[in-house]
């Protein structure tokens, strides 16, 4: 989806953090990409070498860290992965879940100079 | 209102929102430019030092890429509630109905209710043109390139709307079933609005959609009697998706269920007025 204005928020955010941690080049930014966070990796890694372009983070390398995601099924009363936000739960079949993992997209950390 | 974004006492600007001014926050980085070499210091790092001498270290950010989105997101929720107003966030593929739904809702509701409404479109004006010869205010955003609306784009877009307390608002997004449901405009509801002509597997093949819709409603059933659109099957689909989601099925152009969704429309604002402790 709208991986390309995502990797404008994640450039915003590099350029904020900049002024505060005083870096500036960005080598390597790692995110933390969940399975059920709507973003597909492969957009992501496209959009973010074409809006890290002529930014203090062009030619960064992209760590994704792909995160599993994790739903909490009320009738089993406990954690289960699951791989889509509809899927029901693997053991006893119930849709009744919350989705407690893997809906994050976040910046982790960056490698900087 | 505008602690967040910091663009000037009281939030009001005069400006059209389909333009894009230049505030701090809302810089454009220079990526879509082809030298985009602006930002790049004269004594850059590569000079600083000779090649096994680097200085990298690591920086932890641990922030949540949508946190900037979400805080205006919670500035318009605010915004909202102070004034007991209902917002919601109307979600659909292009060519759903939307905007019919809209004038059709507004003929029936306006002598009785203060009702406004903030359209956005790739392009053009034409949407607001329609609400506006329904006689309420619109205001039009032009997100160009962006596939979605942004919560600090709708803010702007209500300080130009100056809405009465208690009013009802419709943000029609985006025509667009994939982005618009990660972006939160601080709406007390997303509502996700399916014609029939689209096919009754739309909820699982656009899960995220309809997994952060509170109401679906099924649209165009006068033309049921034409299609092999299986109703029951589409809102096993959603619920499947989302068992909390609820259902209204209408037509707008022949006024069929619409008694239902003005009912809907009604009680959730009455919610608004409620003052929690």
């Amino acid at each position: 989806m709208h991986e390309m204005s995502l990797c404008e928020s994640v450039l915003q955010i590099i350029e904020h953090q900049a002024q505060t941690q005083h870096y500036r080049k960005v080598t390597a930014v790692w995110l933390e990409i969940g399975a059920l966070s709507g973003v597909e990796p492969e957009a992501m890694r496209f959009s973010f070498e074409v809006v890290m372009q002529g930014s203090l983070a062009e030619a960064a390398r992209l760590e994704i860290i792909e995160l599993p995601g994790i739903a909490w099924c009320m009738p089993c009363g406990r954690e289960v992965p699951v791989q889509q936000i509809y899927d029901a739960c693997p053991h006893c079949g119930s849709r009744q879940l919350q989705i407690v993992g893997g809906d994050q997209m976040r910046i982790k950390e960056l490698e900087v100079e | 209102m505008c602690g967040i974004c910091g663009c000037g006492e009281g939030h009001i600007h005069s400006h059209d929102e389909q333009h894009d001014h230049e505030h701090p926050h809302d810089h454009h980085h220079g990526h879509d430019h082809e030298h985009g070499h602006h930002h790049h210091h004269e004594h850059g790092p590569e000079h600083a030092h000779a090649p096994g001498l680097t200085q990298a270290r690591m920086v932890q950010i641990e922030q949540d890429i949508l946190a900037k989105n979400n805080r205006y997101a919670d500035e318009n929720r605010c915004y909202f509630a102070d004034r007991g107003m209902l917002a919601l966030n109307l979600v659909s593929s292009p060519g759903s109905g939307k905007t019919t739904l809209l004038t059709e809702t507004i003929t029936r509701l306006k002598g009785e209710l203060d009702i406004a409404v903030i359209e956005g479109d790739q392009q053009t004006a034409r949407d607001a043109d329609r609400i506006r010869a329904t006689g309420v205010p619109a205001v039009q955003i032009n997100t160009g390139k962006g596939c979605h609306l942004d919560a600090h784009r709708v803010g702007h877009a209500l300080e130009s709307l100056k809405l009465p307390n208690h009013s009802l608002l419709f943000i029609e997004n985006v025509g667009n079933l994939v982005c618009p449901s990660a972006f939160d405009l601080g709406e007390a509801h997303k509502v996700v609005i399916l014609s029939v002509t689209e096919g009754e597997d739309k909820p699982i093949k656009y899960p995220d959609m309809f997994h952060a819709a509170d109401l679906m409603i099924l649209n165009k059933i006068d033309l049921l009697p034409y299609l092999d659109f299986d109703v029951e099957q589409c809102i096993r689909y959603a619920k499947q998706v989302n068992p909390r989601i609820k259902v209204l099925s209408l037509s707008a152009k022949t006024g069929e269920g619409m008694e239902s969704w003005l009912k809907w429309l009604k009680a959730e604002l009455e919610l608004q007025r409620i003052e929690y402790a």
